[in-house]
């Protein structure tokens, strides 16, 4: 009986102490959130000004048969993204990308494509690992706060392969088996990243994204539109239709396209490292939250438990004693 | 006088933005100054250059811009940085550390942005390399 007690006893101080711990995380995921948002928030201004002028630069270049532009006759290869988080504690957040993940592996190669895989989080490397297959290359340590320096090395290392991809397009006859190119680099034919969406604090929602061969987003851009009549056009190309202003450019438009494209695929990638970190926060909180209010609710059950055990410890010593009283009383009336 | 809106916007945040008379950056084809009714433009800027902006109070804000591009119409000039640094964030000693490490380790691939960006740094705070 004793013994019952000072066994709830130490479960009540040990689920204490893990309700305290499961309360700091909780806070401090919930803090996390807001500046996560912020940060989404200044990137803002950036995305929005690349795209006008991407916009612009697309209805002005000559062609359009940029290689990040272009559609693969016969995609044989595709890159798969994968954003999850580095620290586990966090619900469903992992597992449900993961189950996008595969869903997305499990279409591309329902078209006849091989899925070659590149993961940011060590939670994907650790899932991918453990099933033993090929990983292309992984980036982690930096889920929760990722910068712009590790979208761009991500970023640089898809567009790479993504290019490497072009040269092997010739040998589309005999697509089946796949072999590099002439530069021996294995390459891309298409790149989707994975990634989950912050859509509210209580919803975040797996997205399977495809960001090359890319569609820019066109904004409709009516700042200007009286500058069609300058003189100086020696880099002009002569598109009166296309929408905006018509754009020197320097250099010409078809080499600043090629530059601009792979920092547009970069901000994308950072755009989506952003929504994951929010979205890694928030299903944290949630995931924490919960664990808070069970740990409650058990302390609260235990130390019913162990009252009860108390209660009945005392009284059981006390029947002890009046059963001890009684049967002395009675041997010693017997006398 | 004639002025126009300036925005210089880096990947994870807007680094400032303002009103101006003249916009002054480096290209990769050459040096240019923007006046407010520039034609319509698009250029990319060198790796690690500098942009300097003449505000309509007659302050000069000088930034340190990596990877950079720059749009401007009649009345909006937008630089575009891959990072962006104004000349009052950075660190002068520090910068020139970066270089004179960058400089003892010549090879490497990584030495050469790490110098230009400590190059680009402190001619944005006026100190001569």
């Amino acid at each position: 009986m004793a013994a019952q007690l000072r066994d709830l006893r130490r479960r009540i101080r040990s689920v204490q102490s893990t309700k305290k711990i499961t309360k700091a995380m909780e806070l401090i995921a919930t803090s996390r959130i807001s500046r996560a948002q912020a940060r989404v928030e200044a990137s803002r201004p950036y995305a929005r000004e690349i795209t006008k002028v991407l916009s612009a630069l697309a209805s002005a270049a000559g062609t359009l048969d940029t290689p990040l532009l272009v559609e693969r006759e016969n995609p044989t290869r595709a890159a798969m993204l994968v954003v999850t988080s580095d620290r586990g504690l966090c619900g469903g957040y992992n597992a449900n990308l993961i189950r996008a993940a595969e869903e997305l592996h499990s279409l591309l190669r329902e078209q006849g494509k091989s899925v070659a895989l590149y993961l940011i989080g060590r939670k994907a490397v650790s899932y991918y690992t453990f099933r033993g297959q090929p990983i292309e290359q992984s980036w982690t340590g930096f889920s929760e706060q990722p910068s712009y320096k590790d979208a761009a090395a991500a970023g640089n290392v898809l567009v790479g392969a993504f290019l490497a991809g072009t040269d092997d397009g010739a040998d589309s006859g005999q697509a089946s088996e796949r072999s590099s190119g002439p530069d021996e680099v294995p390459g891309v034919d298409e790149l989707h990243i994975v990634y989950t969406e912050f859509r509210s604090m209580l919803t975040q929602t797996p997205q399977a994204r495809r960001i090359a061969p890319l569609e820019v987003e066109y904004v409709e851009n009516n700042t200007a539109d009286d500058h069609t009549d300058h003189g100086n056009d020696q880099q002009q190309r002569p598109r009166s239709d296309g929408p905006g202003p018509l754009y020197e450019f320097e250099p010409d438009a078809d080499e600043l396209l090629g530059h601009l494209l792979p920092k547009y695929i970069n901000t994308r990638i950072y755009a989506a490292l952003l929504e994951a970190a929010a979205s890694e926060q928030a299903a944290r909180r949630q995931a924490m939250k919960n664990a808070t209010d069970n740990a409650t609710d058990l302390i609260q059950d235990l130390t019913r438990e162990a009252n009860r055990a108390r209660q009945g410890i005392i009284t059981q010593e006390i029947s002890e004693i009046v059963g001890g009283a009684e049967a002395l009383a009675a041997a010693g009336s017997d006398n | 006088m004639a002025e126009m809106s300036v925005e210089l916007v880096a990947v994870e945040r807007e680094v400032w933005s303002g009103h101006a008379n003249s916009v002054f950056a480096e290209t990769t084809e050459g040096e240019l100054a923007i006046l407010p009714g520039h034609t319509p433009l698009l250029g990319e800027l060198i790796e690690g250059g500098i942009v300097k902006v003449t505000t309509t109070d007659g302050e000069t804000v000088t930034a340190a811009v990596f990877g950079g591009f720059l749009s401007a119409t009649g009345d909006k000039v937008s630089v575009l940085a891959e990072a962006a640094e104004l000349a009052d964030e950075i660190d002068p000693q520090a910068a020139r550390d970066a270089l004179s490490k960058a400089n003892a380790d010549k090879d490497s691939e990584q030495a050469d942005s790490v110098r230009a960006r400590a190059t680009a740094r402190l001619r944005a705070v006026g100190q001569t390399v």
